[in-house]
């Protein structure tokens, strides 16, 4: 039986122990979490970022064109729920309005005080009650209530996106160690040749780490192609709520070009493109410390 | 003999002039000093070896001689260091154990050369890689390396099987690729574990009559056996253990 020489790259044997295809596809399905749980992240903030001027405003109260505000503004202040109370500006109303009444509009526009609350009401609808009863003649809008609502929403699960994150690290960081452990067993006795030889942890934990990297590396590379996408998909469906268009664009000879009209621009490319090294450090600083622990033991 | 006269006297020449005598520390008379030695395993188990006291001086042949279980292999052991003494102290190549770090042993080990009974070669890899693994270890240019296995084949009477793997070769064989391979690095101490244990009386000679050379090239050798035969074809000092103890030393 004839072998081919290796010139030394892998004496031991880690290509057969360290397979290609366990490991990789394993780090594979974890990437591809991984990419989601980031996608899942960055919507949440593009979502919290946009709401948040909405939420600024919790409540607006109206008042009759040309009613006196004094009293009001006062009434409103003293109600504990209330942080602030101050009128809107009529200039930024008509700017508002211009586009529906023209420059200068015939209707009497109302006056409108714009409220910032201490604190989110649990019932919403008994706080525009007690303001209703405070300022007589006032109608409230209480829309804001809900949109801090689902920003609390949106922010607890940017939270969560990144404790995932720290979960499926912590997984790959134990998958490894657990392929790692299998390697050094079945090569306890080659590594016990080496040692012998006159190897240093070093070297031997080095050649295992390196092989480790490549094969988690390229297992997180596939996991966040795959995962590419399905994220363009998932940003096409959520680009309306971000004031994008739609995903799927018609192009001028009416032919509909669909991957062509996923919103890739807008997947959070970098923190993607920041997977598979960070991949590949976790495997390797696993295989390293997995390693040295393990040949503590020999002389 | 296994090589000619060419080989041989390139042996002899300048590459393997340091093999008995380590350049970087000049000239060593003590290769193996053990003063007082007891070795246990697991901490708390009993002693396999006991008050050992013996000297071995560089370029010296010995045998390590006694019965199964009488403690070669764990002498030896310490010899190559793959094991530290539980009390006293051995000292390899004018470097005492106990004040060694671990860090600085690995250089150590590259100086001495081992060989097993049951060969320990790597299945995996082929016969020449087998023997370039202490040069790659040490991280030797592959260009020497290469040169340097090739000639260390040829003398071990191997250079046909170089890209064999090691089932496909006899006993005989696998322990003279063993043999290649604890030498290539031109060690200054060279021990042997029942290096003949596995193999027929011919093959035994042929091994035996490697190591002796090597002794005649300047390297201390020191091999252990049971087979009295051999040791009265070739007399040498002889290390005698009992029990974990040295009762001899002649």
């Amino acid at each position: 039986m004839k072998l081919r020489r290796s010139r030394g790259r892998d004496p031991l044997g880690l290509r057969r122990v360290l397979s290609d295809r366990l490991l990789p596809a394993l780090v594979a399905a974890m990437a591809l979490l991984a990419a989601l749980t980031l996608a899942g992240a960055r919507g949440a903030a593009d979502l919290a970022a946009r709401w948040e001027g909405g939420a600024a405003t919790a409540l607006t109260v109206q008042l009759p064109h040309g009613a006196r505000t004094d009293r009001p503004l006062a009434a409103l202040a003293a109600l504990p729920e209330i942080a602030e109370a101050r009128l809107a500006d009529p200039a930024r109303l008509a700017a508002l309005l211009r586009p529906w009444l023209g420059e200068a509009p015939a209707l009497p526009l109302p006056v409108v005080i714009e409220l910032r609350l201490a604190r989110l009401p649990a019932d919403a609808t008994a706080l525009g009650a007690r303001i209703a009863a405070a300022v007589p003649g006032a109608t409230v809008e209480a829309h804001g209530v809900w949109v801090a609502r689902l920003l609390a929403l949106a922010r607890s699960l940017e939270a969560v996106a990144l404790a995932a994150l720290l979960l499926v690290a912590g997984i790959a960081t134990a998958v490894v160690a657990v392929a790692v452990r299998a390697g050094i067993s079945a090569r306890r006795e080659a590594i016990a040749i080496l040692h012998a030889l006159g190897a240093t942890d070093g070297d031997i934990a080095g050649r295992f780490a390196q092989r480790v990297a490549l094969l988690v590396g390229l297992g997180a590379l596939a996991g966040t192609l795959v995962a590419a996408p399905v994220l363009a998909g998932f940003a096409g469906l959520a680009a309306p709520l971000l004031g994008g268009a739609a995903a799927g664009v018609a192009d001028p000879s009416g032919a509909y070009q669909f991957w062509a009209g996923l919103p890739w621009g807008s997947l959070p490319w970098a923190e993607l493109a920041l997977l598979p090294p960070a991949a590949a450090l976790i495997g390797w600083l696993t295989a390293q410390v997995t390693l040295r622990r393990w040949l503590r033991r020999l002389p | 003999m296994t090589v000619g006269p060419f080989c041989r006297k390139r042996l002899f020449a300048a590459r393997h002039q340091p093999l008995a005598l380590p350049r970087r520390i000049g000239i060593v008379r003590a290769m193996v000093r053990f003063g007082d030695v007891g070795l246990r395993y697991g901490g708390t188990g009993p002693e396999v070896l006991r008050d050992l006291d013996f000297l071995l001086e560089a370029g010296t042949f010995h045998w390590l001689l006694g019965p199964s279980g009488a403690g070669k292999s764990s002498l030896l052991r310490l010899m190559h260091l793959a094991a530290r003494p539980s009390r006293g102290e051995v000292e390899v190549l004018g470097i005492p154990l106990s004040r060694a770090r671990r860090g600085a042993l690995p250089a150590l080990r590259r100086r001495i050369g081992v060989v097993y009974q049951d060969f320990r070669l790597l299945p995996h890899l082929s016969v020449f890689d087998n023997v370039a693994l202490p040069l790659r270890v040490a991280g030797r240019a592959e260009a020497q390396s290469r040169a340097d296995v090739t000639e260390i084949l040829r003398w071990a009477g191997l250079h046909a099987k170089a890209d064999s793997a090691p089932a496909a070769l006899s006993g005989g064989e696998q322990q003279r690729v063993a043999i290649a391979r604890a030498v290539v690095m031109r060690p200054a101490l060279l021990v042997a574990d029942e290096p003949t244990g596995n193999l027929d009386v011919p093959q035994a000679r042929r091994v035996l009559s490697l190591l002796q050379e090597m002794h005649r090239m300047g390297t201390t050798v020191v091999v252990a056996t049971h087979a009295e035969g051999l040791v009265a074809e070739y007399p040498a000092p002889a290390l005698r253990l009992a029990e974990g103890r040295l009762v001899s030393h002649a």
